[in-house]
């Protein structure tokens, strides 16, 4: 099953490595990560959506928690939270393609960011299934590139990590 | 405040710290610090002969004492010569701390010379790592670092120190105590999980304690032995565990696993409740996992949460320190007074049981004459230095007949790598241990393989006046991988095979040491006695039965009943 973990950290050179190295070394899998500073600038708020069994997301928790940087794992998909994840998207355009593009990105609440002749690049951004929506629809049009930056998450009502 | 430069801080630091001595080799990215310690002349450097030898040195040394390990190498080759060291040390909890040099911090990431990033070699293998790139950090590093290894479930941590912050100046402000947002070890178990195993423990009929390296690291063994005691509960010890419990208790069961005793296999099969005290569950333990303690309830003891249904599943899991949980439940033991008649009678069938298994399967080996049996040699060593030994190994046949022959009676008395299972370790272990205890003996049982993978650390023991006595047993094979080819490879012996092994009698003497070999059973008393009373180092060579195997044995992935016996 997929969970998110949310997962405050020492903002200290290596602190991420220590965290990829864990996942790496005992084979586990990060689907998507995502670490930023929090507004207190020493912590990173590190984001991870991982796969597995619940002995195994037991283990990543407490693996986690063993490491010395860190000081808070919590597995938010256990309870009510929200998910977002945001992705550029770069589409060829041309000629009858751009009105088309211009709909979709409409529909979804899209922003175009850049246009050229021959491309747009779209922001999307909204819980895993809207981008992927997105994408399908964008696919056949003719995807140049794509940038995701993987899942942020945050715990529902008063909770805080 | 008057400034300090780096290496003063490491000096100082040290000192406060209260080490005695550290195990290292110099090199031009740590001559800062070693000017240093030299000019000062407090503390005791060892000078290994290789960096691995430094680290499995401060290894032996907290294993036997401990206390923190401290061992230093320069950096790059110097660096990663320690890394061995390192694991093996993180694979068995051994508190240590290990200074490196660095490049100074203009060049790091230029591939300099001797430039590696030991920091990140390191991480998957130290409890923790800290590379100091400004001096001002340095004093709370040093701290942190030395808490860290001691604390919670112990481990090496490494600190890497740029030249320049060697000697780059700043104030020193030792912090006296500390406090870390991000590492609070729990320590102190939570009452009711002990009332819980208590209850669990009070009713069952087939109650067993399999106990752990955590007894010996949390100094437990008085509180395991006055808890089997209390409630009649016999003990079983893991590699690491061993010397926890009194090997020659009526209640040890000896050793666990792969090539633990008849007795202790079965009873971990046929147990209803098993005190897993300081140990994890590892693969050599359980063998087939799904076969593993069919019937049993389990209480987990241990101060790493991690250990904790990583392998098997938990009733009552309780994380804390070994120690103060065993005193814990002792302490319900005693207040709810159970009279001592009712605990032997709910564990007479079982301990019966249990002596009937001991008996009909003891650990036994068949002489041969003409032949010298290493078990043979491993009991005739016991008998003549029990309880006032300290015993390292190396690792293999060797470490493993001496588990099973040398009863270990006190904790701290056997030092062996268990987790990372590193030949080469024994030698340079012993060095540590008898760094520790100058007036102990301390024999290191090696195996003609894994002595010659430090052999070099002769040397060391040698400038060192060390009177380390070492037993080999040599079979000219390397024996435990022979043993698995002939079990499960047809014979058919790839390269364990040594055509060539150098006269180790004569090799002692190279060294200034004494050697003495034995090649007839009859020898081994001789020779025995005549290395264990030399004045300083020896080696005492048996040429060994040379296909003899370790017995019982649970073949790899095989449930542990499923065992091959003499």
């Amino acid at each position: 099953m997929k969970h998110t973990l949310s997962v405050l950290v020492e903002n200290t050179p290596g602190a991420l490595s220590r965290i990829t190295g864990l996942f790496s070394g005992r084979a586990f899998n990060i689907e998507s990560l995502n670490v930023a500073a929090t507004l207190d600038p020493t912590l990173s708020h590190l984001t991870l959506v991982t796969r597995g069994d619940e002995h195994i997301i037991e283990q990543i928790i407490k693996q986690l928690r063993r490491l010395i940087d860190v000081l808070k794992v919590v597995d938010v998909s256990e309870g009510e939270f929200v998910e977002r994840e945001m992705s550029l998207i770069k589409v060829r355009a041309e000629d009858e393609s751009r009105a088309e593009i211009l709909r979709i990105s409409d529909i979804f609440r899209c922003k175009i960011v850049d246009v050229s002749p021959k491309s747009y690049t779209l922001e999307v951004t909204g819980p895993e299934s809207k981008l992927k929506a997105v994408i399908e629809l964008l696919r056949p049009i003719g995807i140049k590139e794509i940038s995701r930056t993987g899942n942020i998450a945050m715990m529902r009502e008063k909770k805080t990590i | 405040m008057a400034k300090m430069t780096g290496k003063e801080m490491v000096l100082e630091a040290l000192k406060r710290e209260g080490v005695d001595v550290i195990f290292g080799f110099p090199g031009g990215a740590i001559i800062d610090v070693y000017d240093t310690l030299e000019k000062d002349g407090t503390i005791k450097h060892v000078l290994v002969r290789h960096e691995q030898g430094a680290a499995h040195a401060a290894d032996g040394y907290a294993r036997a004492s401990g206390k923190v390990g401290v061992c230093i190498a320069t950096s790059g080759p110097g660096a990663t010569n320690t890394v061995t060291g390192i694991a093996t040390a993180y694979l068995d909890s051994i508190p240590m701390v290990i200074f490196t040099g660095q490049v100074p911090t203009a060049l790091i990431g230029n591939d300099a010379f001797q430039e590696v990033d030991i920091v990140g070699i390191t991480r998957p293998c130290t409890k923790h790592n800290y590379l100091v790139k400004d001096v001002k950090d340095l004093p709370r590093v040093l701290k942190e670092a030395f808490y860290v290894a001691r604390s919670g479930r112990p481990g090496p941590v490494l600190i890497d120190l740029p030249k320049d912050v060697q000697n780059g100046k700043a104030e020193f402000v030792y912090p006296q105590e500390i406090k870390l947002r991000s590492y609070n070890p729990v320590i102190e178990p939570h009452g009711k999980q002990v009332e819980r195993a208590y209850r669990l423990i009070e009713k069952a009929k087939r109650p067993v304690i399999y106990a752990g390296g955590g007894i010996i690291i949390s100094n437990a063994d008085a509180e395991l032995r006055a808890l089997a005691q209390a409630m009649h509960i016999p003990v079983t010890m893991t590699l690491m565990g061993l010397g926890g419990f009194p090997g020659s208790h009526d209640l040890s069961l000896g050793m666990l696993g792969m090539h633990g005793t008849y007795c202790a296999n079965m009873a971990m099969a046929n147990s209803d409740v098993i005190i897993a005290v300081g140990a994890r569950f590892d693969d050599r333990v359980t063998g087939k996992i799904e076969a593993f303690a069919p019937l049993a309830k389990i209480i987990h003891v241990d101060i790493d949460p991690t250990s904790i249904q990583k392998n098997v599943k938990v009733d009552v899991p309780i994380v804390g320190d070994c120690k103060r949980i065993l005193k814990k439940l002792l302490d319900i033991v005693k207040d709810v007074g159970r009279p001592d008649e009712a605990w032997i009678d709910q564990h007479k069938a079982w301990l019966e049981q249990l002596d009937t298994w001991k008996k009909r399967h003891p650990l036994t080996y068949k002489m041969e004459p003409g032949v010298i049996k290493p078990q043979n040699v491993i009991e005739r060593l016991y008998e003549m230095t029990k309880g006032r030994a300290i015993i390292t190994t190396e690792v293999g046949q060797n470490q493993m007949w001496t588990a099973q022959f040398y009863k270990f009676d006190h904790t701290r008395t056997l030092l062996t790598s268990g987790g990372l299972g590193t030949m080469g370790y024994g030698l340079p272990a012993a060095i540590g241990a008898q760094m520790a205890f100058p007036d102990k003996l301390v024999v290191d049982v090696a195996g003609d393989g894994s002595i010659q993978m430090n052999i070099q650390e002769l040397a060391t023991a040698m400038e060192q006046c060390l009177p380390v006595k070492i037993v080999i047993l040599n079979n000219q094979f390397l024996g435990m991988v022979r043993q698995w080819q002939e079990l499960f490879y047809d014979r058919c012996y790839a390269s364990t095979e040594f055509t060539m092994t150098p006269d180790f009698v004569k090799l002692a003497e190279a060294y200034g040491a004494k050697g003495f070999r034995a090649t007839r059973p009859e020898e081994i008393d001789d020779v025995l006695s005549k290395g264990l009373e030399a004045k300083g180092l020896a080696i005492m060579e048996f040429a060994i039965a040379r296909e003899e195997g370790v017995f019982p044995m649970v073949p790899a992935g095989k449930a542990t009943t499923e065992m091959l016996l003499v």
